[in-house]
């Protein structure tokens, strides 16, 4: 969190050129500019030009450190005297008047470059300030929400653990047994919350490799169906491949995990007992794979939301951080590939991963 | 009584493993260094070693070459991450499986059961059972529930290599090397197919395999669907 923030000040504060490049672009304005207004110096007049080359230098300060905007004001000021401040071709002012507006001129020159500058930092002070306050906010909700999924499992070790070490007689054995897979229960829920934060600072970071290789999709399904053999026992599934797909090209852990996640879902947030369905397709970029549910769907304002990082729904109770769905949007994207996300008529939700890839045709 | 060293240096997963395996008929000895447990190797002659391979003195990997210089019994790695490329090197240098932490109690003892049972499973013995498989290595002939199915040579070699390593992973590279020779190494296309050729063959329901088990990224491995 703390790192993308200093990345962003980092951009904002080096969105400008180089330092050498200011000087050059800068120069290369009011010289511009400059020759210009000489070459119409017979219709401008020299007011005229002084005004021009201050709207130049305003421009200037808007994009451009303090220290070359100094020095263009400088630059334009000495140019205004020399090529069109009468007498001209010389550095010399002939009448008071025209002393009182080369300095009022440089006086200007300096106070518009400087204001045009403090400007743009105020300005740029408050985005980043609004930017840190929002990024607090994220924070803080994630800290929560996190410390409340690791918490519970915790506590459940912890206070079934103490249980039994206490030994009391008054225990049964299916009490023992309960406290026992209450134990196992959070500990499981526990090492998935860290497999997906893991997954998301992979990805976070973008150290995340994609390690492309043959992958038979039946396979690949039916390993996640096996993880999953406890919480689909409840569902009804139904896996729909063709008997003749072609291997893919595919990182076979990270769309494993895909598939582990939407399906993890699926038993999750659906009603017991409701269907869930996969399928595997051939498209002409590559392969498409579906997960389909009969259960709630999605509220129609969350479709996109869903995807994001730590959101959640409010209906979704207990039992998650947030990730699953992030982790395969970034996994599908990190293939170049594409999560559409369907509520079906008359009920459910429908995955539609579309990945480009090469077959392979036995 | 089987005997199974345990090489690991976190004394919660030595207790947990001495606690698991001691109440399921093994017995156990367990060290928490690479040095200890190449001696203890040495002077026990386990029936079977389990070896993590993170260890303070020395890596997983060195302690697995210097016992598989004279060590023939099973050995299996305990691996903290899923790093491939670790499992992968354990694998090629003589580890027969593997397992990543945190692991399921009934997993561990399904992998040593498999390990040390392919273990006294005889090179040389002509017949391979394996509940409606029987693989007769003399006459070439595989029967399935009595019924004969034919193979190519070449799926013939490769379900051979496979049964005869019952339990034991084998990794991508040392099937491709084993059944086509070093120049296929890499082309995983061509393992595909004819492993779902296999399948097709034996399994009840190919798209369900009782036993060959893909080992995702690794390898696979020959099951006797127990």
């Amino acid at each position: 969190m703390t790192l993308k923030k200093n990345q962003f000040i980092h951009f904002v504060l080096n969105r400008k050129p180089a330092k050498k490049m200011q000087f050059l672009l800068s120069g290369l304005a009011i010289g511009g500019v400059s020759l210009v207004a000489f070459l119409f110096s017979a219709y401008i007049g020299q007011e005229g030009v002084a005004f021009i080359l201050l709207v130049t230098l305003s421009v200037i300060g808007m994009f451009f450190d303090i220290v070359p905007v100094l020095v263009a004001a400088v630059l334009s000021a000495l140019i205004w005297d020399y090529f069109f401040l009468l007498p001209r071709f010389n550095f010399r002012v002939g009448n008071t008047e025209d002393k009182i507006m080369l300095s009022m001129y440089f006086i200007i020159a300096l106070v518009s470059g400087v204001l045009t500058f403090k400007i743009r930092q105020h300005e740029m002070i408050a985005r980043t300030q609004q930017e840190q306050e929002k990024t607090l906010v994220l924070y803080d909700a994630v800290l929560n929400s996190l410390s409340h999924e690791f918490r519970t499992p915790i506590a459940a070790i912890i206070g079934a653990s103490d249980n039994l070490i206490a030994d009391q007689p008054l225990l049964s054995p299916s009490d023992r047994k309960d406290l026992l897979s209450e134990i196992s229960k959070a500990a499981i829920r526990l090492n998935q919350q860290v497999e997906n934060l893991l997954d998301m600072s992979r990805l976070e970071s973008g150290i995340i490799a994609v390690k492309k290789d043959w992958c038979d999709i039946s396979e690949l399904i039916y390993t996640v169906t096996l993880r999953l053999e406890n919480e689909l026992k409840h569902f009804e599934l139904k896996v729909d491949t063709a008997n003749n797909l072609p291997l893919f090209m595919l990182d076979y852990g990270l769309i494993e995990q895909v598939l582990f996640n939407l399906l993890q879902n699926a038993t999750r947030y659906t009603p017991e007992g409701s269907s869930i369905r996969i399928s595997a397709n051939v498209t002409d970029p590559g392969l498409q794979l579906i997960v389909t549910d009969d259960g709630h769907g999605f509220p129609q304002g969350s479709m996109q939301k869903v995807f994001e990082k730590f959101y959640r729904l409010e209906s979704s109770g207990t039992g998650g951080i947030g990730l699953g769905l992030s982790i395969v949007k970034g996994f599908v994207e990190s293939h170049r590939g594409t999560v559409i996300l369907e509520n079906q008529s008359p009920r459910g939700a429908k995955f539609i991963i579309e990945i480009p890839t090469d077959k392979y045709y036995a | 009584m089987k005997e199974i060293l345990v090489i690991d240096d976190e004394i919660q997963i030595r207790r947990l493993l001495e606690i698991t395996l001691q109440s399921s008929g093994y017995k156990v000895i367990s060290q928490a260094t690479g040095l200890q447990g190449l001696e203890t190797a040495a002077n026990h002659q386990p029936d079977l070693i389990i070896l993590d391979l993170g260890l303070p003195d020395e890596s997983g990997h060195s302690v697995l070459e210097k016992l598989r210089e004279w060590y023939i019994n099973p050995i299996l790695i305990l691996s903290v991450q899923k790093n491939e490329k670790d499992i992968i090197r354990s694998l090629d240098r003589g580890a027969n499986d593997y397992l990543v932490k945190p692991f399921r109690t009934g997993e561990l003892l399904a992998r040593i059961r498999s390990a040390l049972r392919s273990n006294t499973q005889a090179e040389n013995t002509p017949l391979i059972q394996f509940k409606e498989l029987q693989i007769d290595l003399a006459a070439r002939t595989v029967t399935i529930n009595k019924e004969t199915v034919r193979f190519t040579a070449t799926q013939y070699a490769l379900l051979i290599l496979l049964a005869r390593n019952e339990g034991k992973v084998l990794t991508y590279d040392y099937l491709l090397k084993e059944i086509w020779g070093d120049a296929y190494i890499g082309q995983l296309e061509y393992l595909r197919v004819y492993i779902a050729q296999l399948r097709n063959k034996i399994e009840k329901d190919a798209n369900h395999p009782a036993y060959i088990i893909t080992e995702p990224k690794v390898g696979y491995r020959f099951v006797s669907g127990e």
